[in-house]
């Protein structure tokens, strides 16, 4: 294998071995102590990949914070970086990705960890939940088996035991008739119950961190509904943390308590959900809750658009990475780079011209609300 | 707007500019078992009529498995439906030969989902553009590369840039209006639209949609428009039908679908969409349970199992489309949301 000297990630010293073995045989701790340290502490991370021998600077120095318990949003379009960050919490990135920064989880470093101690954090400290049910279930095994799978995976549980394990976690995630759907096969289900089977995997170890990557992107509306009232009841009474990745800042401000907005590898803004959508501050975010449909709009309301495509990630030059697009541009957001600063208690943004806090402000949603 | 002259699409013919009628169309498909026995027999589309006037835009809005996908190839023939007609511009397409289709399909068009499953990736965004024209044999090939290249300006892509590329070149927004330039190359008079917009993100989509827009007023074109999602299809459209399972529950006129929906179904629907606006959640629980299986529908009201509103009349007949509230609205409920025979249950019974 090849690794570029002084580009591979940081390794941690083997003290923190130790750690990890620890941290196996303590339950997950179960509520959140005023005062502790923050459940996952991502600081400075950049991610790069080599393509077409270009650097693809995939994340640009990210940092962010989930509390236990907590419901964290990160939201951006495609190829914005969120996806990437969230496969770097839960240590997927493939060998080629070169990572930067630190991400620690309950005070121990990811980043440099080896694959095997990897494995042992995936699982019980964070489990995914991904876009599309069909391709994570494997369609030849029975649910109940690739439940069992993931059970016996990570807990000390003989077979039998870990079968009662599984169609308790199917009746955790609502699937009605637990015990027959347990030999079932994915085909058998519709996209909504194949997305609760993934949950019940992904909590299969009480996870201190769930990170649904999209989960429900690829369902019906009232599917989604349904599914996020779901994730929010387990979080509820398991206690877990939800890292929710996902395009749809409507879904964001519904569901999240705090919400990042990346755009380009970067943090663009980031606030308590009830501050960011009542005092919208970057442009970029602004874009994006206005050219989401409403149903408070008339019929055939053109929706205000920003024109261009996001930056190639692979030739980034100074200045602010969103200025090109930017209806409010000047000449200095093209030579430096805004950086993310706490400008108001809670609420961080990166722009040299933020808009006025009012909430969408030059959108008719912002308008209406305005207007009250 | 003009009402639409067939509101309820069934029996209203010569209502002036009617383009597209659908009279109870039914569209099956029959299921084979291991070795080709017949397995049991899926009715995708049953009993579906509605009209589409020269000019209007009716947006189709349900659930995974409701039949709208079905129900827009029903109308392009692609396969035809097994029983009803669809009537465009006078002329009832079902049974048609392939061969006298042609000259209709010129004037109904249609645009995918995936824009890169619905293009050739071996083909030059200009071959691609050009390719109706010249099955048509329309024009020389200097007329079809000036049309081509009017075509790609006109949906925001400059042709000396983007014409030799090809679609993996392209963003997925760029590759739609190629989709969109082919679809308009022969100057339809309908675009079907299924769910175009739908893989897109969201600043791209709502580029496309003002594209869809200006086309519209452009162009005079009419549109049935195709999507799951109420908010999106409530900004392109004039009238809204609301599917599910393969039968239509609701029709009316924007405004007042989405101001006194009367369907349970429709209130589900619109009670599902996240908002944006600060502090707005989403109604927890909307609907609960899930899709029932096509092969065996509930007897009566398909939505019963579903319903919170359903009764044992629900059970035993199936409610048929009827005119309820304001003009051109109509709802295939018993106990419609409003006025008619309502039951006593609250408003708000659409709740857990």
């Amino acid at each position: 294998m090849t690794r570029p000297l002084g580009q591979r990630v940081r390794r941690v010293a083997a003290t923190t071995a130790g750690a990890w073995s620890a941290a196996r045989d303590e339950p997950a701790p179960s509520g959140p102590e005023p005062g502790a340290a923050p459940l996952l502490d991502v600081a400075g991370l950049r991610v790069r990949f080599r393509s077409h021998g270009r650097a693809v600077h995939a994340v640009q120095g990210i940092s962010f914070t989930v509390e236990p318990g907590q419901t964290v949003a990160i939201i951006g379009e495609s190829g914005s970086g969120k996806t990437v960050s969230a496969y770097a919490v839960m240590g997927l990135l493939p060998r080629t990705a070169h990572v930067f920064g630190s991400i620690r989880f309950k005070g121990v470093e990811l980043v440099g960890r080896s694959e095997r101690d990897l494995q042992q954090h995936r699982g019980r400290n964070a489990a995914m939940v991904f876009q599309d049910p069909e391709r994570s279930l494997n369609p030849t095994m029975r649910i109940g088996s690739q439940i069992t799978e993931a059970v016996r995976r990570h807990l000390p549980l003989d077979r039998k035991e870990a079968q009662e394990r599984a169609v308790e976690l199917l009746g955790m995630v609502r699937i009605p008739t637990p015990e027959r759907r347990f030999y079932e096969y994915p085909h058998q289900l519709s996209g909504g119950m194949r997305q609760r089977v993934v949950i019940a995997i992904a909590l299969a170890c009480k996870p201190a961190l769930l990170i649904a990557d999209e989960a429900t992107t690829a369902l019906d509306v009232t599917t989604q509904a349904q599914i996020m009232d779901l994730l929010l009841d387990l979080q509820q009474e398991l206690g877990t943390a939800l890292l929710m990745i996902s395009h749809d800042l409507a879904l964001a401000a519904s569901y999240a308590e705090e919400v990042i907005v990346m755009y380009a590898g970067r943090v663009v803004e980031r606030a308590a959900a009830r501050d960011l959508f009542g005092s919208v501050r970057m442009p970029y975010t602004r874009a994006l809750l206005n050219a989401i449909p409403r149903t408070e709009l008339e019929p055939h309301v053109l929706l205000p658009v920003v024109g261009g495509l996001p930056p190639d990630l692979s030739a980034v030059g100074p200045g602010c990475p969103f200025a090109p697009r930017c209806p409010d541009a000047q000449q200095d957001c093209q030579r430096l780079t805004p950086p993310l600063e706490e400008h108001e208690i809670g609420h961080w943004w990166a722009c040299w011209h933020p808009c006025e806090g009012g909430p969408g402000e030059g959108g008719p949603g912002g308008a209406k609300e305005a207007a009250q | 707007m003009t009402p639409p002259a067939a509101a309820n699409g069934a029996s209203r013919p010569g209502g002036g500019d009617v383009l597209l009628e659908v009279r109870h169309l039914v569209q099956e498909f029959v299921l084979r078992d291991y070795g080709g026995a017949k397995g049991g027999v899926l009715q995708a589309v049953s009993d579906v009529s509605f009209g589409l006037c020269a000019g209007e835009t009716l947006g189709i809005v349900g659930e995974t498995g409701s039949g709208k996908s079905t129900l827009a190839r029903s109308v392009i023939q692609a396969p035809p439906p097994k029983a009803g007609a669809v009537i465009f511009e006078g002329k009832d397409l079902v049974g048609l030969s392939s061969r006298a289709m042609k000259p209709v399909r010129r004037h109904l068009q249609i645009v995918f989902q995936d824009p890169f499953t619905s293009l050739d990736p071996k083909w030059a965004v200009s071959r691609i553009v050009a390719e109706p024209l010249v099955a048509y044999a329309i024009g020389s090939r200097r007329e079809r590369r000036d049309r081509v290249n009017a075509l790609l300006d006109l949906v925001g892509l400059d042709p000396a840039r983007y014409g030799r590329r090809h679609p993996r070149e392209l963003s997925g927004g760029q590759a739609q209006r190629v989709a969109i330039a082919r679809a308009l190359v022969l100057e339809p008079k309908l675009i079907l639209c299924d769910e175009p917009v739908s893989s897109l993100d969201v600043l791209v989509q709502a580029q496309v949609l003002n594209l869809f827009e200006k086309l519209r007023s452009d162009l005079k074109l009419s549109y049935l428009f195709i999507a799951h999602d109420l908010a999106l299809v409530k900004q392109v459209s004039d009238r809204v039908a609301v599917m599910y399972l393969g039968k239509l529950c609701e029709i009316g006129p924007v405004r007042d679908i989405y101001r006194q929906p009367l369907h349970p179904y429709t209130l589900a629907l619109l009670a599902s969409i996240p908002s944006p606006t600060p502090g707005k959640r989403v109604t927890r629980g909307v609907i609960s349970g899930e899709l029932p299986s096509p092969l065996n529908p509930p007897s009566g009201c398909r939505f019963r199992t579903r319903c919170p509103r359903a009764q044992d009349r629900c059970a035993a007949e199936a409610p048929e489309l009827r005119a309820v509230g304001g003009q051109g609205h109509l709802v295939a409920c018993h106990f419609p949301l409003t006025g008619g025979s309502s039951t006593p249950a609250e408003s708000t019974a659409v709740r857990r």
